[in-house]
């Protein structure tokens, strides 16, 4: 209960984010339902599927090739955390994440930087084409990355991108745009005509307003395109994979997949390493998850 | 997702309003976006237009719709991905495709997935998300906890899995411990028993995914209606049949058009866990898991290409016949919903 009121005011701030919700949350205080004691089970149950397996990567890491062996399904004893020691003091592993950040950041940067600019144009300005470019952006939606991947690779290849980690930014901005603009595009039509207008009058230009006020009202728009092309990128697998042969620019997916096989007898080892890779998408996550509800409610709702 | 099938008649809904519009009888103008009539646009403006919208327009043209006509073009040759595509074999690539049996046990195992994950997933959504739209303590935690499945990458959950899935693995170490050792299987290549083990993992993965959707769609549905009716004497469970599952509708639609969609496409899992040449065998093979196989592993690019424009072709069928069928009333609906809003 606290939880959810403590959250609101975050949210409550926005002036784009679809309102009913919030106000409802707000009101508070409802009894409690009967069933609770159901309800309660019901969740940890599902709590318990959802984590058992998270849990078993984690736990597997700390425990010995001899201790999986003989239990496969038990629990570390002793503890033993030379695993994680010996990823964490390799210097494969960060370079990975190395790898990994710059691929999911400057991604990011790009899809929020060209998405929110496009969305303003869609979402603001008055002239012909505008709902074809709306129509061409939102058409990029039948496009997933899957089906162009050989053509992509080609076309990487031909202008000289292959194993460095543009050729992975490029095509993953280009490919978070359509979700990036029809989630910001309502965002932005939120924003009330009166604020531009109070601006233009006060002699702020169109791009004035679009740095001044935009940028700051579509914010909670923008921080859920940003996490999700940030996780999206994190994990991103087939992309890296055609475009990324050389060993020294792998991203973490084509590492974990790589130190798996390398060391396939080690499983102790394996664990550690793949559950050392998920660490930073799952704290980005949970930090903004209700952020993401949020921003998906306004894309949702139409 | 919705906003895509909305806005574009939207917009011409604003055209058609700005053309016939001028019978001044209407309430004062609703929407500030018709409220000046289209007049020639500045050179400055244009020239903002450009600035802002183009560097988007050009990553997108250049890395999505180029590739995708590119992948059209060299589906029509014999190529092995490098120098210039010459050895021009017409449709013999698709005929190929169309024929090869491992293509058609590809698709078959994409419609199970795409069916099974609808009956798997959607249930067990609705119900997660409806106890977490209830006040009930520690929410936002478990709400965090259910989605990590699907923050993590395909990757680390292959990896994880396959590990635990192994004959001398967790799952079985496990049904061993509590005496049921008789249970133990051969999880991943057992072909009766693959594609099960697939649908579990994926239903595990991509389950949160559906409870974000629903919970976002459950908060768009106003507190007035619940309340009316609880006053009214209706139980929770007959709340929720009769009022929020019905409200609930178009967020459903339309996550079950993603959620087909992102069955024809899936590859990652099942290649990690089964890797190229397993799959088929274990009968979890998808049309991408082939087309990686016969196009880049196996240097047929420009058989890679003529796949990728099938698998394609399926994708498109399949998205227009569902929005054609299913989500069109939602479109409807969200339109004239849209009009009362600004009304």
């Amino acid at each position: 209960m606290t939880a959810t009121i403590a959250s609101n005011p975050a949210s409550r701030t926005t002036v784009a984010a679809p309102g009913p919700a919030r106000r409802r949350r707000s009101k508070g205080k409802a009894p409690l339902q009967g069933g609770n004691v159901l309800v309660y089970f019901v969740a940890l149950v599902v709590i318990a599927l959802m984590l058992a397996p998270v849990a078993y990567i984690i736990f597997g890491g700390f425990r010995t090739n001899s201790q999986i062996t003989v239990d496969p399904a038990g629990l570390p004893s002793p503890w033993n955390v030379q695993n994680y020691l010996d990823v964490l003091t390799g210097g494969v592993f960060w370079n990975q994440v190395l790898n990994s950040t710059i691929a999911a950041v400057v991604t990011t940067l790009g899809v929020v930087a060209l998405g929110l600019m496009a969305s303003y144009v869609i979402a603001r300005y008055e002239f012909r084409g505008r709902g074809v470019m709306y129509s061409v952006f939102a058409a990029g939606l039948m496009f997933p990355m899957t089906v162009a991947i050989t053509p992509l690779y080609i076309v990487v290849k031909n202008i000289g991108l292959m194993n460095s980690l543009g050729g992975v930014i490029l095509p993953q901005i280009a490919f978070a745009l359509p979700t990036t603009i029809i989630i910001l595009v309502p965002f932005l039509r939120a924003i009330p005509r009166e604020i531009e207008e109070a601006a233009f009058i006060d002699g702020c230009s169109r791009l004035g307003f679009f740095w001044r006020m935009v940028v700051r009202l579509a914010m909670p728009g923008v921080i859920t395109v940003g996490i999700l092309a940030f996780i999206a990128s994190w994990n991103s697998y087939l992309l890296p994979l055609f475009i990324l042969n050389n060993e020294a620019t792998f991203t973490l997916p084509l590492g974990v997949q790589a130190f798996s096989s390398q060391y396939s007898v080690d499983t102790a080892k394996v664990l550690a390493f793949t559950s050392l890779s998920m660490i930073p998408a799952l704290v980005f996550f949970s930090l903004f998850e209700r952020r993401i509800v949020g921003g998906l409610t306004g894309a949702v709702k139409g | 997702m919705q906003v895509r099938e909305t806005t574009a008649p939207e917009l011409d809904a604003t055209a058609d309003l700005e053309t016939t519009g001028g019978g001044g009888t209407t309430p004062p103008p609703p929407a500030p976006v018709r409220k000046q009539p289209r007049k020639r646009i500045s050179w400055t403006t244009r020239l903002e237009i450009i600035l802002l919208a183009g560097p988007a327009l050009v990553i997108f043209v250049a890395f999505v719709i180029f590739p995708v006509a590119v992948a059209g073009y060299y589906g029509f040759f014999s190529w092995q991905g490098y120098g210039p595509a010459v050895d021009f074999v017409g449709l013999r690539n698709y005929i190929t495709i169309l024929q090869d049996p491992a293509f058609h046990d590809a698709l078959l195992h994409n419609g199970m997935i795409a069916v099974l994950s609808l009956v798997f997933q959607g249930p067990v959504a609705i119900l997660l998300a409806l106890l977490l739209n209830r006040r009930i303590r520690g929410q936002s935690i478990i709400r965090v906890l259910i989605f990590v499945p699907y923050v993590i990458s395909e990757v680390v959950v292959g990896t994880g899995w396959s590990l635990m899935l192994q004959t001398n693995g967790a799952l079985n170490g496990l049904l061993e411990n509590i005496g049921l050792g008789g249970l133990a299987q051969d999880w991943l290549a057992n072909p009766d028993l693959a594609i099960w083990t697939l649908m579990v993992i994926i239903t595990w993965k991509y389950v949160g995914f559906a409870v974000i959707l629903f919970l976002a769609g459950l908060q768009g549905i106003p507190e007035e209606l619940t309340e009316a009716a609880s006053i009214d004497g209706a139980s929770f469970w007959q709340i929720q049949r009769s009022i929020t599952l019905p409200l609930l509708g178009p967020t459903l639609r339309i996550w079950a058009f993603l959620s087909i969609i992102g069955s024809l496409q899936l590859f990652d899992l099942v290649y990690i866990i089964w890797g190229q040449y397993v799959s088929s065998t274990a009968g979890t093979s998808t049309m991408v898991t082939y087309m990686v196989t016969n196009g880049r592993n196996a240097g047929s690019y420009g058989y890679g290409s003529a796949v990728a424009v099938v698998l394609f072709v399926i994708s498109l069928v399949v998205a227009l016949v569902y929005q054609r069928f299913v989500l069109r009333r939602d479109t409807e609906g969200a339109l004239t919903g849209k009009g009362g809003k600004r009304g």
